[in-house]
């Protein structure tokens, strides 16, 4: 099924007539109203105006995480705050979170990229979507919600947690289909055995799940004990959210939406651009985004490009599930947390030597984090409260910038390792990704 | 008047309080007396050595987290209600109880018990007034 069918299944020559036009203009707009590109562009000899094909792309800069932290908060807006109509946030590098902005355009686009998303894998008017991605900052909930409603489905914006609840109103509001992170699919799951609910009491027919990598091991084992057809989404909320890519009913890939967001795989250490079907970095073009048009924005997803045309007859390429990061950065619970907001927060807090190490672990669908802290050598620690208290306050410290359920740990003086390289601090035991 | 006591940091893992016992008596330190406190993740070690600066010295240089606080060393009758007594004193004047333990060995027919109280110059003051003997740290050091 398609939302859009003329642009969906258009040829590859008009995508790519289309995609020259929107970088032209795009490089122009950048190059003349934000100034962190008219710099990056002149260091490189680049002319906003010369930029006209797309194999021009392989020369513009590349812009990273850093670039937004940087210019925290609005410093690479292209447009004033008067335009701006909806500001989300993610995870930042250190304490600040990166913040990215929408004008009215950029919304309905994005609701329409959604409904494009959901339309592919079966949703329509006559579907009940229920959305347990979690709402607010977060682009998870209120991107699944107004593409779902833009199709004029029936949305239940129950937004994650309370899961008995979730259970109860998938059974009586008749859901037929299931937007959340993969694992919290899991604990829907379990809590439906856990209740005696079973599959055939429900009429779930598909699931949208993303937010955090999974692997087909994964999506037989939800779609099984949902009883539904499993699809992968993709998207960050720097590009727009999610409805960057999504799975058609093949599940041979995600269909990356081209015509808005340009995509390349490069090498990660030399930045060349790889050919299709080479595994590295995930990076996009946005197109046609007004508050907040990146170029070339490194994601740190790795993954592979496919081009043949699927079976399905959509004209974009398909990107493999997310195969990993090229930096430390972990999802947790959908969140992404990188190792560095943690480094950051001790260091503003002072009680402790900044030396942490994380232990990631998933017990049973559930994610959990255990942050090690060292006692600092001559801490008053005579009484088991005051480590307590210590415990709490580094606790309370941690999960107001990561935004996440931590628990922490303390443990002795010069125990954990120093600066010998990011993989010692981080000790991941789930398995996330294929092997391959 | 006050006793100096050592407290450790030991993670609950194996081998930790063999370390710390070690690594004392290879130095010559005697332990007169000890408790730990311990939760799920750690304990605290806290000791009344012969040496109390050394031992600290020591430790932190083995690289563990350590702490000196004051405690009173009290003599208390050595019978039935003997403790409840000099617990009495402190609570009627209002001093709180952070943490006791017991020393084995005595100074005297009475038995020893440290006590920790935020107010130590008060818990001091109260208790020589109601006739409780407290022994200054150079005695318990040397018992």
């Amino acid at each position: 099924m398609y939302w859009d069918q003329a642009t969906e299944t258009m040829s590859r020559e008009q995508l790519e007539e289309l995609q020259a036009r929107r970088l032209s203009a795009l490089v122009g707009r950048v190059g003349a109203v934000v100034p962190f590109y008219r710099e990056r562009l002149a260091a490189r000899g680049i002319h906003p105006s010369d930029v006209h094909r797309l194999d021009d792309l392989r020369h513009l800069p590349f812009t990273t995480k850093k670039d937004l932290r940087d210019n925290y908060p609005y410093g690479l807006f292209a447009v004033g705050l008067r335009e701006v109509v909806r500001v989300h946030a993610s995870s930042g590098t250190t304490g600040k979170p990166t913040v990215v902005g929408y004008t009215h355009h950029d919304l309905e686009t994005w609701q329409d990229l959604m409904a494009r998303a959901l339309t592919a894998v079966g949703v329509t008017r006559d579907s009940v979507v229920q959305v347990a991605y979690g709402y607010g900052l977060f682009t998870g909930g209120l991107g699944v919600h107004y593409g779902a409603e833009r199709i004029g489905a029936s949305v239940i914006p129950i937004s994650g947690g309370n899961t008995k609840r979730q259970v109860m109103l998938a059974q009586d509001f008749g859901t037929t289909c299931l937007a959340c992170t993969p694992s919290y699919a899991l604990t829907i799951a379990e809590t439906m055995a856990e209740m005696g609910v079973e599959p055939k009491d429900l009429k779930l027919r598909q699931g949208v799940f993303g937010a955090e990598p999974w692997t087909n091991a994964m999506r037989r084992e939800i779609e099984t004990k949902l009883g539904l057809q499993a699809y992968d989404i993709y998207g960050l909320s720097e590009i727009i959210g999610p409805g960057v890519a999504i799975e058609c009913e093949a599940k041979t890939g995600l269909h990356v939406f081209e015509d808005h967001f340009l995509v390349e795989v490069i090498d990660p250490e030399t930045g060349e651009p790889l050919p299709y079907g080479e595994k590295g970095e995930l990076v996009f073009t946005t197109l046609t985004k007004e508050a907040l048009p990146l170029i070339r924005y490194r994601t740190g997803d790795i993954s592979v490009l496919h081009a043949e045309r699927c079976a399905c007859g959509r004209v974009f390429v398909r990107m493999e599930k997310v195969k990993g990061r090229t930096d430390d950065m972990l999802i947790i619970r959908g969140v992404n947390v990188f190792p560095s907001q943690v480094e950051a927060v001790l260091l503003e807090l002072g009680e402790t030597e900044p030396h942490y190490q994380l232990v990631v672990d998933r017990t049973g669908t559930l994610d959990e984090v255990e942050v090690w802290v060292e006692v600092p050598p001559g801490f008053p620690m005579d009484e088991v409260r005051r480590l307590e208290e210590l415990e709490r306050r580094v606790r309370g410290a941690i999960e107001s910038v990561l935004g996440i359920s931590v628990r922490v740990k303390l443990v002795e003086p010069h125990t954990i390792p120093r600066s010998e390289g990011k993989a010692k601090r981080i000790v991941d035991r789930r398995e996330l990704y294929e092997n391959n | 008047m006050e006793v100096r006591q050592i407290s450790v940091f030991l993670e609950n893992k194996a081998g930790r309080l063999a370390k710390v016992t070690r690594l004392l008596g290879d130095n010559g330190i005697n332990i007169r007396a000890l408790s730990i406190a311990d939760t799920t993740d750690f304990g605290i070690l806290r000791m009344i050595v012969n040496d109390p600066e050394r031992a600290e010295r020591l430790l932190r240089e083995a690289g563990f987290a350590v702490t000196t606080t004051g405690v009173l060393a009290v003599e208390v009758p050595d019978r039935p209600g003997g403790l409840a007594e000099v617990l009495e004193v402190l609570e009627r004047a209002g001093l709180n109880i952070e943490y006791l333990y017991a020393f084995v060995e005595k100074a005297s027919p009475d038995a020893l018990v440290l006590i920790r109280v935020e107010d130590l110059p008060k818990a001091v003051r109260v208790l020589t007034e109601a006739g409780v003997s407290v022994l200054p740290g150079k005695r318990v050091y040397a018992l």
